[in-house]
């Protein structure tokens, strides 16, 4: 199944190798074989790389991919062509899934169906048990099958004492710790950014207090456990202050960023369109700010999608009885070439760092992932960064169709994936 | 020259011209004749109905709005929804396109849901009039308000109103502020620093927590209802103290202008945000607000039963 | 482009509003219970000019009346936009009089029906007439007026207007036809 390819005068970006040049790449049998000036005799397929970049294959450190229970929104399959479809080769699985990620049978029911695609899951296990912020969940053995990541996502463990062990027994296992940093009693009914906006709705607001009060005390938890503390999504100021101030400090923390969050904010939600509800909800133009700075400044190491399909029927609801969330998969890299490489806020090499390299390197992965490495496995992203296209909701792959780019334009686009060495093509 | 209503319906006052506000209550003054007759109704909207869809219990409103819409001739339909949308299983778009297939030509909406109405005005042809949605907007009351200040002080340019109590969440509040605003009133918000609602001070209204404040130079002291069962939210610390320090009597009227007016929205919590001799008094107009509730409900329906989308198709004449 | 025909001046109007007056009297023998109410705008100028008629030939002031039909009309749905609403000011109680009313064109009796309707929601006249300037045809309703000013063939499509201008002397009847 794996393809023979010959990537012409292709401009390829590899931050971890230094590599910023116009080469051809071989791939054979889906190893990467030869990465030189010009490669004269080579089988299979050509591909005139003339207009195109090669990134390492992009990693999503924050997706939920709804399986086991709520394939109505979103499979391990439906996901993972998603997924490979927006330029990525690899992501890790949120274990909000019913029954949560929290034993390993889930975990290697979730990576055999992904192998199926082929795509590359590594599934993030749950910290408690059952997610219920009560007891540790059994991390040895559920990285025994595969984890990489412990975290209860959507709830965050309020219990210090709790989430003090936690950190202690993940750093023992060199296993990172995700945080979905939010105060959910500081949130309350909160549907929206808390500001004018939310008056102005007339919608229950979420402080940034509510984030950013917990990223600190996951700061000084990491401080107190030496635990990797990884921080998602996060969307305010203050978290980026705290993150640079602990990173400044030699606090093992680092933090990603949704392209949502980089590039909307709660003005956008006019209308009441359930599509711009998230949590951490749309902040202000001054968080965003901070975001891009924090995003340039290295505060911000990752960019993930948080892609959280959720059915038409669902979304159909009031504002305030909506589940929170969007997709992201399939426009995340056409939104950060827009906001990001074509408005200078990053170059192709810090986008690839962002997307790919960081990922890789906070999850632990094996070679050939964040890099482009003669020797290794082809998983790698052909991008057109001048391509404009409209997102469209009939053309998503996932699912569910609840984007908040629907009838944007953007500039920039994943045209291929190379997945486990195998050739995913749209147009070329 | 007179403007003309244009709107296939009424989520909130956010959105209207100083003009359009204008046209309603200038149409209300014109129907309020018509509950002073002896055959109080009129023709108008013979033939048409009106669905009254309130997912949230009301009385005062939905009996209003029922009154209006027989006054003007138009037959009407309940619907008493759930209060929680967890045990209705079906979503309110459906609800609501059952009740259209009825052909009905209006509906009255009230839900506990900010937006709801606005969501099903988008996507429905007929008119939907917001009866109030979540902490939102209340338009009719605030038009309501508004007509019963311009009738008693014979304008609304320059007179002082004063919000006491829960703005934060009042849908009556914002509406009265989007409209009094635009229609150059002095808008003042006072309520314990815990029940106002952020970045309020951005919207053209003075806000204070200090009741004196507030009332000292007021026209019109409008109040909210406090709601008793919000107390375990840590809002504020007791019913008692909240009466201390945010309550309406005699006492501290002392303080406010001669001729100042007392509205409330209804149900008053006597002895809380009001005292019963201030309630019962010369100065209280709240009795004023229900009765003019009617004619500018009235108006509401009159307007936009004229311009209903798409329409219907008339043969000959 | 509109065309324009006067077919009364205000001579001739002043003539016919005084010979009117002059009928109503008779008709009624003299101004007991009787009380006068235009229809809004036209019919309402109008009436108040029998009012001052009739003062002058009976000194005795008529009570008068102003009637807004807006709410009443039958073509409500058909009209778009809602016509602004007319003040009704009547200030008398309209049971056991001999209402006169006023309006200044019939045409098709639709108006004078919805204003028939307004009145008896007001209470119970013992009678009611019907007073107009002119009197266009193409009635589509069994309706027929007791004091005429001026019956005008016309055609259907087109107009006839009554001009009150700002002194008496401008005052005049047009008939206005849309040409295609």
């Amino acid at each position: 199944m794996s393809d023979n390819l010959l990537l012409k005068q292709i401009h390829v970006i590899d931050p971890k190798n230094h590599v910023d040049a116009r080469l051809d790449v071989a791939i054979q049998n889906g190893i990467v074989t030869e990465i030189k000036k010009e490669i004269l005799n080579s089988s299979g397929k050509v591909i005139d790389g003339k207009k195109l970049h090669l990134l390492p294959g992009l990693i999503d450190m924050h997706v939920h991919f709804r399986e086991p229970g709520f394939e109505q929104k979103e499979t391990i399959v439906t996901g993972s062509k998603a997924a490979i479809g927006g330029g990525f080769v690899a992501a890790v699985t949120m274990p909000n899934t019913h029954p949560p990620c929290d034993h390993q049978s889930v975990i290697d029911n979730i990576i055999r169906k992904a192998n199926e695609v082929p795509f590359y899951i590594f599934p993030a296990a749950t910290m408690t048990k059952g997610r219920s912020g009560k007891e540790l969940s059994e991390m040895a053995d559920l990285k025994r099958a595969g984890a990489r990541a412990v975290t209860d996502d959507g709830d965050w463990v309020s219990d210090s004492l709790l989430m003090r062990r936690a950190m202690e027994y993940a750093s023992m296992l060199d296993l990172l710790v995700v945080s979905h940093a939010e105060d959910k009693r500081l949130s309350g009914k909160g549907v929206m950014n808390e500001g004018v906006h939310s008056t102005e709705l007339g919608l229950h607001g979420i402080p940034n207090a509510s984030e950013v009060v917990a990223v600190n005390r996951d700061i000084l938890l990491a401080e107190l456990t030496g635990a990797r503390l990884h921080v998602t999504h996060i969307s305010t100021k203050g978290a980026c202050e705290a993150i640079q101030a602990a990173k400044k400090k030699g606090i093992q923390v680092t933090a990603d960023v949704t392209p949502h969050h980089l590039s909307l904010t709660d003005q956008a939600i006019a209308d009441y369109d359930t599509n711009f509800k998230m949590n951490p909800p749309l902040r202000s133009e001054d968080d965003r700010k901070a975001i891009l700075e924090a995003l340039a400044n290295g505060t911000i190491d990752a960019i993930a999608t948080d892609h959280a399909p959720h059915t038409d029927e669902e979304k159909m609801m009031e504002f305030q009885d909506a589940p929170v969330g969007v997709t992201g998969v399939e426009t995340a890299l056409g939104v950060v070439l827009t906001e990001l490489y074509h408005k200078q806020v990053l170059d192709l090499a810090n986008i690839a760092a962002k997307m790919s390299l960081r990922p890789a390197e906070l999850l632990k992965l094996p070679k050939g992932f964040g890099e482009i490495q003669i020797g290794s496995e082809a998983n790698l992203t052909l991008v057109d960064v001048n391509l404009e296209w409209v997102v469209k909701r009939d053309e998503f792959i996932s699912k569910s169709k609840n984007s908040c780019f629907i009838g944007k334009t953007l500039r920039g686009k994943a045209v291929g994936t190379i997945c486990k060495g195998k050739l995913w093509e749209k147009q070329f | 020259m007179p403007s003309v209503w244009k709107r296939k319906d009424l989520v909130g006052l956010k959105d209207l011209t100083a003009e359009e506000i204008q046209l309603l209550l200038d149409t209300a003054k014109s129907l309020q004749q018509v509950s002073l007759r002896p055959v109080k109704k009129v023709p108008t909207l013979r033939g048409r109905t009106v669905a009254n869809l309130f997912f949230e219990p009301s009385t005062r409103t939905r009996i209003s709005f029922e009154l209006a819409e027989k006054r003007l001739s138009a037959d009407t339909i309940q619907f008493t929804g759930s209060n929680s949308s967890a045990v209705k299983g079906e979503n309110l778009k459906d609800t609501v396109r059952n009740i259209e297939a009825l052909k009905v030509d209006l509906i009255v909406m009230r839900h506990f849901s900010s937006g709801a109405p606005h969501r099903l005005a988008q996507s429905l042809p007929v008119s939907v009039v917001n009866a109030g949605d979540g902490i939102n907007e209340h338009p009719t009351q605030a038009l309501l308000d508004m007509f019963t200040i311009r009738e008693k002080k014979g304008t609304l340019s320059g007179i002082q109103v004063a919000f006491v109590g829960d703005i934060l969440h009042s849908r009556v509040a914002r509406s009265n502020i989007w409209g009094l605003t635009k229609l150059g009133a002095k808008v003042t918000v006072c309520a314990p620093k815990t029940l106002l609602p952020a970045g309020i001070e951005t919207f053209g209204v003075r806000v204070t927590s200090s009741l004196e404040e507030a009332i000292r130079d007021a026209d019109v002291i409008n109040l909210l209802r406090i709601q008793t069962e919000r107390q375990d939210e840590c809002y504020f610390p007791s019913i008692r103290e909240y009466a201390n320090n945010y309550q309406i009597n005699s006492e501290i009227l002392k303080r406010a202008k001669p001729d100042v007016l007392i509205m409330h929205p209804g149900p008053v919590n006597r002895g809380i945000e009001l005292s019963s001799e201030v309630m019962d008094g010369p100065y209280s107009v709240i009795l004023d607000q229900v009765t003019n509730g009617l004619a500018v409900r009235m108006a509401v329906l009159y307007l936009l039963s004229g311009t209903r989308r798409g329409g219907r198709k008339v043969n000959g004449s | 482009m509109t065309q324009n025909k006067q077919i009364m001046n205000s001579d001739e109007m002043d003539r016919a509003i005084t010979r009117i007056a002059h009928e109503i009297l008779e008709k009624n023998k003299g101004t007991h219970q009787m009380v006068l109410v235009g229809i809004h705008t036209g019919g309402a100028i109008l009436a108040k000019q029998f009012q001052e008629k009739i003062k002058n030939i009976e000194s005795r002031e008529v009570p008068l009346g102003s009637l807004d039909i807006t709410l009443y009309r039958d073509d409500l749905s058909e009209i778009g936009p809602q016509p602004n609403i007319g003040e009704t000011e009547i200030e008398f109680d309209v049971s056991g009089k001999t209402i006169v009313l006023v309006d200044d064109v019939l045409f098709t009796g639709r108006t004078v029906r919805c204003a028939l309707d307004a009145l008896i929601d007001l209470g119970r006249p013992r009678t009611i007439q019907l007073a107009v300037l002119i009197d266009r045809g193409h009635r589509e309703l069994p309706i027929k007026p007791d004091f005429v000013g001026k019956n005008i063939p016309t055609a259907k499509e087109e107009e006839v207007v009554v001009v009150f201008g700002e002194n008496e002397s401008s005052n005049c009847v047009l008939i206005q036809r849309k040409d295609v």
